[in-house]
């Protein structure tokens, strides 16, 4: 603050000077550039790859410290949560051997998960899983819950748990725009 | 009677659904309901094909009313950050940072701290792009080959949360056919950036996420 009050009287005083020596210069309106400060150290509070895994995965008392941990370590740190968390949460994983219909068991499912970061490709259609494409990036229309309760309720071939796989909101309450911001104007 | 037991259930579910929604929504008790609370990430191919597009959520569950008056807060600053070597380490970041009516843009540029403490790269590629107001038009800037925008969107997020609540609750033996969008009607503050995907790796996969930061 007092560093910036004498910055900016140096700065007028020597305007000052400039426009008395120079009194030809047809450019006397010196231009004092206010710079934006960005300054400051910012620590971490929030992270997020995937849609709800910190939400369904993650025990209570474990939430703010997946979020404060780098996604290189989450896996290490919280695989193993997350298994005993779906097995609790999942009748589709309660028999050894079960698998969702991508082929995982309960170990390598939740090995996937527990790194929470997105995986998107550059080279062409991006969803989090239409039938064909899997987790090839998230589209505003992806119904990524529905697809989400299917590999953890559906079972080997989405057929298990039918009550629990589906919430049967297919869609977002406002059409996506088709160019940029995409996002939908706000209610 | 029956009916305003179940009413009195919904609503008591939808109370402590409120405390563990969602997409990342209130996710987690140091982050919720604060301005650096996120509420969703997405990342998809643009409409210009040889561009991506990554979008990032925050103060979510916003009704109309409460949108007017909403901000960024400028003490939070958004990051982007891209994983091109599947280490789930990032490679390339990109940082938004609000001032006084703007949003500003850093980067991409190659990550040279990977802690959960960042300083804003003022060295990197800047952009710039006036906070959209409540109510009136998408204010978008194009630079460098990129588009940005931000400002308050619909929530784009749809989950028959309550109904999901029930069923994690005891209350319920299963989803409604339909379901109830819990976040219809309701907005979020949107940061959305489009990106040439030749400046992000070019071709192949990334790992992407976002985080967000507190000025300390």
């Amino acid at each position: 603050m007092k560093i910036y009050k004498i910055k900016y009287i140096a700065i007028a005083f020597l305007s000052l000077l400039v426009v008395s020596c120079n009194n030809n210069d047809d450019t006397t309106d010196t231009m004092i550039e206010m710079s934006t400060d960005f300054s400051g150290t910012y620590s971490q509070k929030d992270q997020m790859g995937r849609p709800a895994v910190n939400t369904v995965f993650v025990s209570s008392a474990s939430k703010d410290e997946f979020n404060l941990t780098v996604p290189s370590q989450q896996s290490a740190k919280f695989q193993s949560m997350f298994q005993t968390n779906l097995k609790g949460l999942s009748p589709a994983f309660a028999n050894a051997g079960d698998k969702n219909a991508l082929g995982l068991d309960a170990a390598t499912f939740t090995g996937l998960l527990a790194t929470d970061v997105l995986n998107v490709s550059l080279d062409g259609k991006t969803t989090f899983f239409d039938g064909t494409n899997v987790l090839t990036g998230r589209a505003l229309a992806d119904d990524v819950i529905t697809v989400e309760l299917l590999l953890i309720f559906g079972g080997e071939d989405f057929t298990e748990n039918a009550a629990f796989s589906d919430d049967h909101v297919d869609a977002n309450d406002k059409t996506f725009l088709t160019s940029f911001p995409y996002l939908a104007n706000p209610w | 009677m029956k009916k305003s037991k179940i009413l009195a259930g919904t609503i008591f579910l939808a109370i402590i659904g409120l405390i563990t929604i969602a997409a990342d929504h209130i996710d987690a008790p140091a982050s919720r309901g604060t301005s650096a609370d996120i509420s969703d990430f997405y990342a998809f191919q643009g409409e210009n094909t040889n561009n991506l597009v990554f979008v990032a959520n925050v103060q979510g569950l916003l009704s109309p009313t409460a949108t007017s008056t909403a901000t960024f807060d400028e003490n939070v600053l958004v990051e982007f950050n891209i994983d091109t070597n599947n280490d789930n380490v990032e490679d390339l970041i990109i940082q938004a940072i609000p001032r006084d009516g703007k949003m500003y843009f850093f980067g991409p540029f190659p990550a040279s701290s990977t802690d959960l403490n960042s300083t804003v790269n003022e060295m990197a590629t800047k952009n710039e792009v006036a906070i959209s107001k409540y109510g009136l038009g998408a204010v978008i800037s194009n630079s460098n080959q990129m588009k940005f925008f931000a400002g308050p969107r619909d929530d784009p997020f749809f989950f028959d949360f309550a109904q999901y609540s029930a069923i994690i609750g005891g209350t319920a033996s299963g989803f409604n056919n339909p379901g109830a969008d819990t976040f219809a009607g309701s907005n979020v503050l949107s940061i959305v950036v489009e990106v040439p995907k030749s400046s992000i790796g070019g071709s192949g996969s990334i790992n992407a996420w976002i985080e967000t930061k507190v000025k300390q």
